[in-house]
């Protein structure tokens, strides 16, 4: 058993903590949500030189071997500043499925400039009519000739509008679940794009006889590589709702000690100083899910689902308490789109919504509560 | 004890109701609906045609042109309109400045602005609010100087709700600075037209512009504004305040939300069968259902005893808490209701004109907006701590 870094992971950790203190301050971050879709930013460039593209993949796919900690680390500096980077969505999800599923050739096409920080990608998994379960899902892929033939809809793929391609998930005649790589500008397949009310860049796609030739399919057998890879998003996004919380209960504490009301500091009502030890509580509870969660990666797969889904359902409960006092505490301040807590606040309730939500968690939980070890 | 309502009483929702399904306009009905903005014009329109049937002034008594309703038929009437979809009446007038102006207003001042407010004349704001004094609103630090017959008004106040169509606003101001805290506070009506009155808007988390900070830089009020006696504006605001929470519980939006919840739940579908069965969110739900069974009895029990004379007590903060998180909690469990659904974020279409061709986003595009603009309800009529304070002092002595 042991709780602490490595040399380099704190090395990591102080390089990120201050490159975002740097270049992600709340002004900067408004200009880089503005920015054009598809432009590279000078922060991933800046990404690039610091190896962080590298880091979360294995040294045979060229990547610098970083392990479950690693990418929890990056993912809690991430999460600290609200980065308005598509880290984990156009480059370690669709990153980690080409690393286990694409061939030499795949992998030298889509992964190695992924690498490099040259372009970037995006995961369609998820469908209107599936909500969260990323197998039960109507996308058809049909052969084609050598190729393939896909139709469906998408629903909330983060990242679509910057990225070169898109790995989609879609049904084969035999039932199996397939992994295809569509390049962005193919025939027939087009793009709703909007914001998320927490400020990620998303899209509703729609795929109608989108021929594809036959190096396009990933895996006609992907199932198990999507649970791996949705396993690490899940981990990746505990550890970045972490960080936001540790950000919002900093700034909710200050807020306490420097706003003045009856001719006191509010940090000296007793209520509030319980409702902030509550927040505190439930900020190292689910930092401990966080560390559970990105030490199981490596586990049988029926384990680590166990234990990534009580860690994505514990950590979707706390990063609302979270987010619900900070403002409460906050008062009027809190509902306003100046003061940061706000932000924060809307990224921790929204946190729910992706890779799964408490309930759907929850089911998984409870369904394996005898079984699991 | 009988709960049950009496034949008028039924006899009265039956014509509310059906002047509510054919007075009300379809695209306000659909706005509310879908919990789009409404603009200026939205608002005084259905106000308008609620003024003409005579039942703007809900809670008006007869002698000054209200409908001479009790708690009872108001408590109907509320839950009815928020079935319906239609608009909250904007309180700041008729809800709010009106019952002061009648109980502390001169009969001029009674005779100028009530007969205005229920022909949607005046739209008013509330001025007490301002950013050193929030729960501690008696440290308001906005002044008044007395010069001859008017005062020199100079201060900011803030979180002014739709500030930005009102062409009044009552204001609380310190008229003696020497004074102890509350004894120095005056209740002043000003033109929001004065020279000197700026309004900049505050945008809300989820990107409305509901509030707004008003800047009042020397602003010259007639004395003849002042509601009351000099010093006696904190008497004037701690009466508004109970008539505010009364409302605050918000039965009727809590039965309409959890009306609307019930029925996505069993229209989504969680691996092929109804959301609604799936343990985890049956649960949340059952609770609210017990939640506002409990509180809407609660809610008649406070009303029967205003009806049967007193005003709303300290029991109203107890309405006002449990109805503010029953209200959050509802609009929690239908934003996850819709899950993924729930992330899109259209601003135009929300809180301007924009249009959206997908149905199915526009059914689903308030949800989350909706839920971060329900966090007000536990800030603001004073925070849920203050009411706790209020009740424990009150109510328990503490
Ligand atoms: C959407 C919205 C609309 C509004 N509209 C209007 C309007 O039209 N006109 C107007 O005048 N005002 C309006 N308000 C202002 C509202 O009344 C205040 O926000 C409210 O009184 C709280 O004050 P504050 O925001 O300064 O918070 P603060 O008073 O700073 O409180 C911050 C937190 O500390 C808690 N707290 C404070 N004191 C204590 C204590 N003694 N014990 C325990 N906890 C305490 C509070 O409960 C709160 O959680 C509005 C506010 C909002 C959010």
């Amino acid at each position: 058993m042991d709780f602490s870094l490595t040399d380099e992971q704190r090395m990591l950790a102080d390089t990120l903590e201050r490159l975002i203190a740097d270049r992600v301050a709340p002004e900067q971050r408004r200009a880089l949500l503005e920015a054009p879709a598809g432009e590279r930013s000078a922060l991933w460039q800046t990404f690039a030189e610091l190896g962080l593209l590298h880091m979360p993949f294995a040294e045979q796919v060229g990547g610098l071997g970083g392990d479950g900690t690693d990418l929890m680390l990056i993912m809690q500096a991430l999460g600290r500043g609200l980065v308005p980077e598509a880290y984990l969505a156009g480059l370690v999800l669709p990153g980690d499925l080409l690393a286990r599923l694409g061939d030499a050739g795949q992998r030298k096409r889509w992964l190695a400039p992924l690498l490099e920080g040259e372009h970037q990608l995006a995961l369609a998994w998820q469908e209107g009519d599936a909500r969260y379960d990323a197998h039960g899902i109507a996308t058809t892929a049909c052969r084609e000739g050598d190729g393939w033939r896909l139709d469906g809809d998408k629903q909330l793929v983060l990242n679509a509008a910057s990225a070169i391609a898109l790995l989609v998930t879609a049904r084969l005649d035999d039932g199996r679940l397939g992994l295809f790589v569509v390049p962005a500008d193919a025939a027939g397949l087009s793009r709703r794009d909007y914001r998320t009310i927490d400020d990620q860049s998303a899209s509703n796609l729609a795929l109608e006889a989108v021929s594809l030739s036959a190096d396009a399919c990933l895996s006609a057998d992907a199932a198990n590589a999507l649970d791996a890879t949705l396993a690490l998003g899940r981990a990746a996004l505990c550890a970045e709702a972490v960080g936001t919380m540790e950000v919002a209960c900093e700034q909710t504490l200050d807020y306490l000690k420097e706003r003045q009301q009856f001719g006191t500091p509010l940090s000296r009502f007793q209520s509030l100083q319980h409702r902030m030890v509550d927040m505190h509580l439930h900020l190292e509870q689910a930092r401990s899910m966080a560390i559970l969660a990105a030490t199981s990666l490596d586990r049988p797969a029926a384990e680590r689902d166990y234990r990534l889904a009580a860690a994505k359902a514990y950590c979707g409960e706390a990063a609302r308490f979270v987010a619900e006092q900070a403002i409460q505490l906050h008062g009027g301040m809190g509902m306003t789109d100046e003061c940061h807590v706000s932000h924060y606040a809307k990224h921790l309730v929204m946190f729910d919504h992706y890779l799964g939500d408490c309930d759907h968690h929850l089911e998984h939980v409870s369904d394996q509560l005898e079984t699991a070890a | 004890m009988n709960l049950t309502y009496s034949a008028e009483e039924q006899a009265f929702r039956r014509e509310v109701r059906g002047f509510l399904a054919t007075s009300l306009p379809d695209d306000i009905r659909e706005r509310v609906r879908l919990g789009r903005r409404l603009s200026a014009d939205d608002h005084l329109r259905w106000q308008t045609i609620l003024g003409e049937r005579g039942w703007l002034a809900a809670n008006w008594p007869e002698e000054h042109g209200g409908p001479g309703w009790g708690p009872v038929q108001r408590h109907i009437f509320d839950e009815e309109c928020a079935a319906a979809h239609a608009p909250t009446v904007v309180p700041f007038g008729v809800n709010m400045v009106a019952p002061v102006i009648m109980t502390f207003g001169s009969e001029a001042q009674q005779r100028h602005y009530l007969p205005r407010i229920l022909a949607n004349r005046d739209w008013w704001c509330q001025g007490y609010s301002e950013p050193g004094a929030g729960s501690d609103l008696a440290s308001l630090k906005t002044r008044a100087v007395r010069d001859g017959d008017h005062y020199v008004v100079t201060g900011q106040k803030t979180w002014t709700t739709l500030g930005q169509h009102a062409n009044m606003m009552f204001c609380l101001v310190r008229t003696d600075p020497d004074a102890r805290k509350q004894a120095g506070i005056s209740f002043l009506l000003i033109d929001m037209a004065s020279p000197g009155i700026t309004v900049r808007p505050i945008i809300t988390l989820e990107g409305a512009h509901e509030v707004n900070e008003v800047f009042l830089d020397e602003v010259r009020v007639p004395v003849a504004n002042r509601i009351g006696e000099e010093g006696q504006g904190w008497t004037c605001a701690k009466f508004l305040l109970t008539h505010e929470r009364t409302g605050i519980a918000g039965l009727g939006h809590a039965k309409q939300a959890l009306r609307h919840l019930k029925s996505l739940a069993t229209r989504v579908q969680h691996r092929g069968r109804p959301l609604l069965e799936l343990a985890s969110f049956r649960q949340r739900v059952v609770k609210a259902e017990l939640e506002l069974m409990a509180l809407e009895v609660t809610n008649l029990r406070v009303i029967a005893a205003a009806r049967d004379g007193g005003a709303p007590g300290a029991e109203s903060s107890l309405l006002k808490v449990r109805g503010s998180e029953l209200r959050q909690e509802l609009s929690d469990l239908t934003r996850r209701a819709l899950g993924p659904a729930a992330l899109p974020f259209f601003p135009d279409f929300l809180h301007g004109d924009g249009e959206l061709d997908d149905p199915a986003l526009a059914e689903s595009a308030s949800s989350a907006a909706q839920y971060f603009n329900r966090r007000k309800l536990s800030i603001y009529g004073g925070a849920n701590e203050i009411q706790k304070s209020i009740v424990a002092k009150t109510i328990l002595g503490m």
